[in-house]
């Protein structure tokens, strides 16, 4: 059996007094599109800088296809390329330049082919022989893509790659990353634009306090919190329900019910409480429920561990 | 897409000497404009009055190969630190630090980019100074100024990447310049000979690293120096040797760039 595209076994880091990952074990097989999300602080990045080696675990063991990221690190990093979160540049150089260089680094010459490929594919061939400190904040975005991918990297993770990028352009890096995916790259993608996550991923972990509290298929975790989150404007919530709160914002509930029928409950514990409904509305599940579900902690994995299973490559 | 041996690391030494090269005007030009105007003034001011080597070597001549060394080491310094402290503040690091380039890859580059634009320095000041006191200078013993120059740019681009990794702020790297890096240089004997000195600077002297490649270097013009040559080439090899695996051992171990 070929090997996973990143296993994780046990990673556990501290900064100081923070412990950014607790013990995290991961697997991602080739080919997959694989979604990493949680809030800020969760842990995404430090996971994903200890995959990239720009930082160190305590504690357990990375590998990109097999290869250690601390002891066989020359041969993990040629099969990653990393969007990171960050708009970063070197100021000195064009972007023609920028991605020669990148190759280089690789050990890549020669690469002008694969290059204006790219330039093309992020709509950046006009700018080709700018500098870099004349591109907008979107453009400078899809030149740290084209650097990622620079070096035809079989593991591509991409760190919240569409901040700061408009809509029309967004769909199109989308397709791009997608046809890459399909042609066989495995896509590590973190962002905070769950719809997105959604559409794109087919298998999805959820960190928080740097663990895993998630993680499965995207259509298994849909299933498994179906259900209705309600939306109510009111100064509180029945008591009796203070349990099924997912989140609140002044006096803006959300709630999470587990079908309709729960519905006509919920509006007569309001009755009997004698609580004014300034407004209320509906929702299915999408991951923004899910996510926030996990997260407000009213449904934990605890009982039901995360699937880790791997699932055949599409 | 052609992938050889070596490519990673020549490619950041390119990289590197682009990075110079493309504002060679801040880079070269001011630096040789900064050591003729010593030269000048010094020159002008010193010539009648300092007497170094006992009057066998007019004071200008003497100059001139302590302001090549110095414009040496400082441009090497400034070379390795500045584009690793730039690098390190805007982020763009993780440029370097993200494909697979080993410790001695990213060493080699750092340095040999130093020394190159040390060298281009020095080499410009000693054309500029040729054409300006023409006559005024002999070269003994080239090879031997020539292994001080490589030698003391190679340490200089050495403690540049060690200055460059430690700092996490430009002012830190502006304090090891300057609380460093400065006074080592003007009190390694690049504006008199040591022997013009009271004993206690003079002895004193002799625990300056700095002095000993400026004194050297200048044995390859005139034959002459305050050490003997051999002795301060073993004093220069030696430290180059100890400040490459202090270096070489920081980036190993990702101190400050690999949390």
């Amino acid at each position: 059996m070929s090997a996973s595209a990143v296993e994780a076994i046990g990673v556990e880091r501290r900064f100081g007094s923070v412990q950014a990952l607790a013990g995290v074990t991961l697997e991602v097989a080739q080919g997959e599109f694989f979604g990493l999300l949680g809030p800020n602080g969760a842990g995404k990045t430090t996971l994903i800088s200890i995959l990239a080696g720009l930082v160190r675990a305590d504690r357990g063991s990375v590998k990109v296809l097999g290869h250690d990221v601390a002891t066989d690190y020359r041969a993990a990093r040629r099969s990653l390329g990393v969007v990171p979160q960050e708009l970063v540049f070197d100021p000195f150089f064009s972007v023609r330049e920028t991605l020669r260089i990148q190759s280089g680094y690789f050990g890549l010459r020669h690469n002008d082919e694969w290059i204006d490929e790219l330039l093309h594919h992020l709509d950046l061939t006009a700018k080709a022989n700018a500098n870099m400190r004349s591109l907008s904040g979107g453009m400078k975005r899809r030149v740290l893509v084209g650097q990622a991918l620079v070096h035809k990297p079989p593991v591509i993770v991409l760190d919240e790659p569409t901040a700061g990028v408009d809509v029309e352009l967004r769909q199109s890096l989308w397709s791009f990353i997608r046809k890459l995916n399909r042609d066989g790259h495995t896509i590590i993608l973190t962002t905070h634009y769950l719809e997105e996550a959604e559409a794109l991923c087919g298998r999805i972990a959820m960190m928080k306090a740097g663990r895993i509290v998630a993680l499965d298929s995207t259509q298994n975790l849909l299933s498994r919190f179906a259900g209705v989150t309600v939306r109510v404007s009111a100064a509180r919530i029945p008591v009796t329900w203070a349990a099924k709160l997912l989140r609140r914002e002044g006096n803006v509930h959300y709630l999470g019910l587990d079908s309709y029928a729960d519905l006509e409950q919920l509006l007569a514990a309001f009755r009997v409480e004698h609580i004014a409904i300034d407004e209320l509305a509906l929702a299915e599940t999408d991951l923004e429920q899910v996510f926030l579900r996990i997260m407000s902690g009213t449904e934990t994995t605890d009982d039901a561990p995360p699937l880790v299973t791997v699932p055949e490559a599409p | 897409m052609i992938e050889g041996p070596g490519t990673g690391w020549l490619t950041l030494l390119q990289k590197e000497l682009l990075r110079f090269w493309k504002v060679s005007f801040q880079t070269i030009a001011a630096p040789v404009l900064t050591a003729l105007l010593y030269l000048l003034i010094f020159s002008h001011v010193l010539e009648s009055r300092v007497a170094v080597f006992d009057g066998r070597v007019a004071y200008t001549a003497f100059l001139v190969p302590g302001l090549v060394m110095m414009s040496v080491l400082q441009n090497a310094f400034a070379n390795a630190s500045s584009s690793l402290i730039q690098s390190k503040i805007t982020g763009n690091l993780i440029f370097v630090l993200l494909p697979p380039l080993s410790p001695l890859d990213m060493y080699a580059a750092y340095v040999l980019g130093a020394m190159v634009r040390g060298l281009v320095v020095g080499a410009g000041v000693f054309i500029v100074t040729l054409l300006l006191v023409p006559g005024s200078l002999t070269i003994a013993h080239p090879l031997f100024a020539l292994a001080f120059a490589v030698l003391g740019s190679a340490i200089l681009g050495t403690l540049g990447v060690i200055a460059g990794i430690s700092a996490d702020k430009f002012d830190e790297l502006a304090a090891f310049q300057n609380f460093l890096i400065m006074p080592l240089t003007f009190l390694s004997g690049v504006f008199y000979s040591i022997h013009s000195l009271p004993p206690f600077w003079q002895a004193l002297s002799h625990f300056n690293p700095f002095f000993y490649m400026i004194d050297g270097f200048r044995y390859g013009f005139f034959g002459l120096s305050d050490v003997a040559p051999f002795y301060s080439l073993a004093l220069v090899a030696a430290a180059a040797i100890i400040l490459a695996a202090t270096a070489l051992l920081m980036l190993a171990r990702g101190w400050k760039l690999r949390h």
